[in-house]
């Protein structure tokens, strides 16, 4: 079904496509011209014109996510998210989406544990709208008592949805709560059900105060636009804006694990799951590359390792994968994952996994996957420019977390370059047990006509 | 697999091209010599190119007793070949940083290729093979028949799955459209090798497919590109997908499965439309106000922003060749069911009550027109569009015809579209949730089936 509405990215939906969408790179060939604008104020500014087709992507992206968050308040950039749509002073609640729509355009927002970004996409003529309605709601929130109340309600619905009621998003949410204990990264981005109800409006307008100024944010336009139209509109409405306070730094860092962490999820469900996460650089360390293209040897096609063992040969699972979540603001883990079939022990996939991992350290791969990886690599990140909304995620995250866009430029040639050897060395410096958390789902059934639910 | 259809966007699939920024001329429409219908559209800007082909070869052909035998024939094509194993196939396209797949839906079998310019003789080598050459070898069918099997129990676990299942199961009745197109754990197990083998002599014929080419690719390239890996396709006489009446019921069905769940999986509907229904535009504009409009539909702002009571909610007709149906659907916690689908009523009763506000009107409109270079601004979103069009016969100026039967509803064609086409008496109530909490009645006190 659509998932309509604002929507939150990262650990909030589980084993989510965007965070595989978005550690998959792509983008930026050398014959793209990426233009970089820095205001007075310090909103920055960047455009990549695209003119294959008639529409571009408006994306304005704050440095504030659930990284930012504390404990016992948890969910609140989240929240004042969807917040964003309930009115300004110049536009009343649900203004903001009809106008948009009655132009052609599609929007929405979404808030990750770094970041939290909000988007329009239209038909190309219509983007002057955004600059004009995301400068209003930069400054001009109402945050009403009300709204606020009624919103809470629907992101309840939301937190049920995709975690309360998913079997598999409820050990991803508490393999990363086992994983990282010191830092942010604990904490799901959607929050904790009772940080939710004990959440104020003052919460949202301390976190907007602070967070929602142009020296904190960056625009990014790419599609069929015009720099020299669109730039002095950006000027114009944006330009006007104070600069907000410099916002605090996290400062929190993970210690190193000293030992193997397990949790376990018992619930109803049909059939047990597995996750096998470890702690790993993030973007910006010199073993990214490597670690990214393990996930693909590991991960990539039905003729990668994972899926060739588990679900082809030996079928003990149903649905496997490695993900690296790589783009991201402080260090992140690589997770293995897989669902089991039916009669089939949960042990069994986990001491395989562990086989395949304890190969990856003691095998060098073969030249064939090792060009493969780099080629699914490369190849991915040339249809990833077939995407407006794509490129400028892309742009928007890389500016956001820190590290610039300009990486993108050296991306291919350092996967070019990774080794066999380095392959090995980062399995065995990263995969050890000692930083490893072991998440499982154990299935309870329900205990009613001996059946397991609907006959279908 | 579910492709364009069954979710609230759906409908949104359709859209129009403005003239002057897309069209699709006479030239770009070949029908080769075996029957493929070619459809090309060239994107030089990047180098790499998707091909979407359409067979008519989907679920709706799936003989009784025998639900997945399409969706069997269409996971098991890229298996293996005379010449290839699974293995060799997967290698291949994967070596290159390309994707292949094929799926089943109700009314067609989808097959899809994308790879970088350089590759695209690999990837029409590949393709050709798999749809003229499939092996279809007893254990490839063993190890298909065991992964879908464990696929289906997965999705025990998905309230929003079960609820659609177990609702279509009882809005299509024996149709099999309303039965899930990766088949049942009751019939998956009785489907042969033969059965396998001849769906595919059958249905797999050139005349029954549809080939669009979207990318770094010439029409005159194209066209020799079919002609090389796809001119030995033989023809079949594949027969046509009949059109089948529902029934509406005569009273509300009311389904509640009972799961330990925090929230209630609400979906509510009956028979709708026909793709080729002439009322099809008056249908897409009411229920673009009712439900399809996300942000701007009065489902989402009764529901979601004036009570609360879901995160997500809409209404959508999934229009297909030979039948289709109408439904709502919602999640809300458990405890407010009950309002949540009073509410959905309501809105539907409305809606057949009134003639829609003016600007409401205007505004559908100036969405559903404006909004369609969204839909088209990618090559596998072309490439789909293309071969939806064909599928359907909508003809080559469907695009500008779009747009013209668009703007020609009026208010009372879409009060009449209500009034034809929602049936607020006659429906069929699926919920998935916790029934005690739940507590699922209506107001006339109809009568309730739990399982």
């Amino acid at each position: 079904m659509r998932s309509l509405g604002r929507f939150t990215t990262a650990f909030v939906g589980g084993l989510q496509l965007v965070m595989s969408l978005l550690t998959t790179e792509t983008a930026l060939a050398k014959d793209q011209e990426i233009k970089e604008f820095l205001l007075d104020n310090g909103l920055k500014v960047i455009l990549l014109e695209d003119h294959s087709a008639p529409t571009a992507t408006f994306q304005i992206w704050y440095k504030v996510g659930a990284r930012n968050e504390v404990t016992g308040r948890t969910g609140i950039c989240h929240l004042l998210e969807h917040m964003m749509f309930k009115g300004t002073t110049r536009y009343g609640k649900g203004e903001f989406s009809r106008i948009i729509a009655k132009n052609g355009g599609n929007e929405n927002a979404f808030t990750g544990k770094d970041y939290t970004a909000y988007f329009e996409r239209f038909a190309s003529d219509r983007l002057a709208l955004s600059v004009e309605m995301e400068s209003d709601r930069m400054q001009n929130l109402l945050l009403d008592e009300r709204e606020f109340q009624l919103e809470r309600d629907v992101v309840k619905e939301e937190r049920r949805l995709r975690t309360d009621d998913d079997p598999v998003a409820a050990v991803v949410e508490e393999v990363y709560a086992a994983a990282y204990k010191v830092h942010p990264y604990h904490s799901p981005v959607i929050g904790w059900m009772s940080d939710l109800d004990a959440m104020t409006v003052e919460d949202l307008r301390s976190c907007y105060k602070r967070y929602y100024s142009p020296n904190n944010g960056t625009i990014v336009i790419v599609g069929d636009v015009n720099t020299e139209e669109i730039l002095p509109k950006i000027r114009r409405e944006f330009g006007k804006i104070p600069p907000g306070p410099v916002p605090p730094r996290v400062l929190s860092k993970e210690p190193r694990q000293m030992g193997e962490r397990r949790i376990c999820v018992k619930r109803e469900a049909q059939l047990p799951f597995l996750m096998v996460a470890y702690h790993v650089p993030n973007i910006g360390h010199p073993d990214e590359f490597a670690l990214e293209v393990l996930e693909k040897i590991v991960s990539q096609g039905e003729s990668s390792r994972l899926y060739r063992k588990f679900v082809y040969d030996t079928q003990i699972a149903s649905f496997v994968g490695g993900d690296y979540a790589r783009v991201s603001a402080d260090p992140t883990l690589f997770y293995f994952y897989g669902g089991l079939r039916p009669d089939r022990d949960v042990n069994e996939l986990e001491k395989g996994i562990q086989e395949e991992i304890e190969r990856l350290k003691n095998e060098p791969v073969s030249d064939q996957e090792l060009e493969k990886a780099k080629n699914q690599i490369e190849a991915a990140f040339i249809f990833g420019r077939d995407s407006n909304f794509y490129q400028a995620m892309q742009i928007g995250i890389l500016e956001t977390i820190g590290v610039g866009y300009r990486v993108l430029e050296s991306f291919v040639p350092s996967i070019r370059k990774v080794t066999k050897e380095e392959l090995m060395r980062v399995a065995r410096a990263f995969f050890t047990p000692e930083n490893r958390t072991v998440g499982v789902l154990i299935p309870e059934k329900k205990e009613k006509s001996g059946s397991s639910g609907p006959g279908f | 697999m579910k492709f364009l259809c069954r979710t609230f966007g759906g409908v949104f699939a359709l859209a129009a091209f403005p003239a002057m920024s897309f069209s699709v001329g006479t030239n770009d429409r070949t029908v080769i010599t075996n029957g493929v219908v070619l459809l090309t559209y060239p994107r030089p800007t990047l180098p790499m190119v998707y091909v979407s082909m359409r067979i008519r070869a989907g679920s709706v052909f799936d003989p009784q007793g025998k639900t997945g035998l399409s969706s069997m024939v269409a996971r098991l094509l890229t298996r293996g070949t005379r010449n290839r194993s699974a293995h060799d196939i997967s290698e291949a396209i994967d070596f290159v940083g390309g994707e292949m797949g094929a799926a089943s839906d109700e009314d067609y079998t989808l097959v899809t290729l994308k790879v970088l310019k350089k590759d695209i003789a690999l990837g029409m080598d590949l393709l050709s093979d798999i749809l003229l050459h499939p092996a279809f070898r007893s254990e490839e069918i063993e190890r298909q028949r065991s992964e879908t099997l464990s696929e289906i129990i997965h999705d025990k676990d998905d309230p929003g799955k079960v609820a659609d299942k177990r609702f279509s199961q009882i809005v299509y009745g024996g149709h099999p459209y309303g039965l899930p197109t990766e088949g049942l754990e009751t019939t998956l197990p009785v489907i042969t090798r033969e059965d396998i083998a001849r769906f595919h002599e059958t249905y797999y014929g050139s005349n029954a497919a549809i080939v669009s080419i979207v990318g770094d690719v010439s029409v005159p390239e194209a066209r020799s590109l079919v002609e090389k890996y796809l001119g030995s396709w033989q023809r079949k006489e594949v027969p046509p997908i009949a059109v089948a009446q529902l029934p509406v019921p005569s009273s509300p069905v009311v389904e509640v499965i009972d799961k330990d769940l925090t929230q209630a999986n609400v979906l509510l509907g009956h028979p709708g439309i026909r793709r080729s229904n002439p009322d099809y535009y008056a249908v897409h504009v009411m229920n673009y106000i009712l439900g399809g409009g996300g942000f701007s539909s009065r489902l989402l702002k009764n529901i979601r922003d004036e009570r609360g009571l879901a995160y997500s909610t809409g209404s959508s007709f999934d229009a297909k060749y030979a039948a289709g149906s109408f439904h709502v659907g919602l999640q809300t916690k458990n405890s407010t069911a009950n309002e949540a689908i009073r509410e959905s009523l309501s809105e539907m009763r409305k809606i057949r009550q009134d003639l829609v506000r003016e600007e409401e009107l205007q505004e559908a409109k100036d969405y559903l027109m404006g909004s369609f270079p969204l839909r088209l601004d990618s090559n596998s979103k072309i490439a789909d569009y293309l071969s939806y069009v064909e599928f359907h016969d909508l003809g080559l100026n469907y695009f500008e015809e779009f747009s013209r039967r668009l703007a020609a509803v009026t208010r009372e064609a879409v009060l009449n579209a209500a009034r034809s086409y929602l049936y607020p008496d006659h429906f069929v109530l699926v919920v998935v949730g916790k029934e005690a909490e739940a507590k699922i009645h209506l107001d006339e006190g109809s009568s309730v089936t739990s399982r």
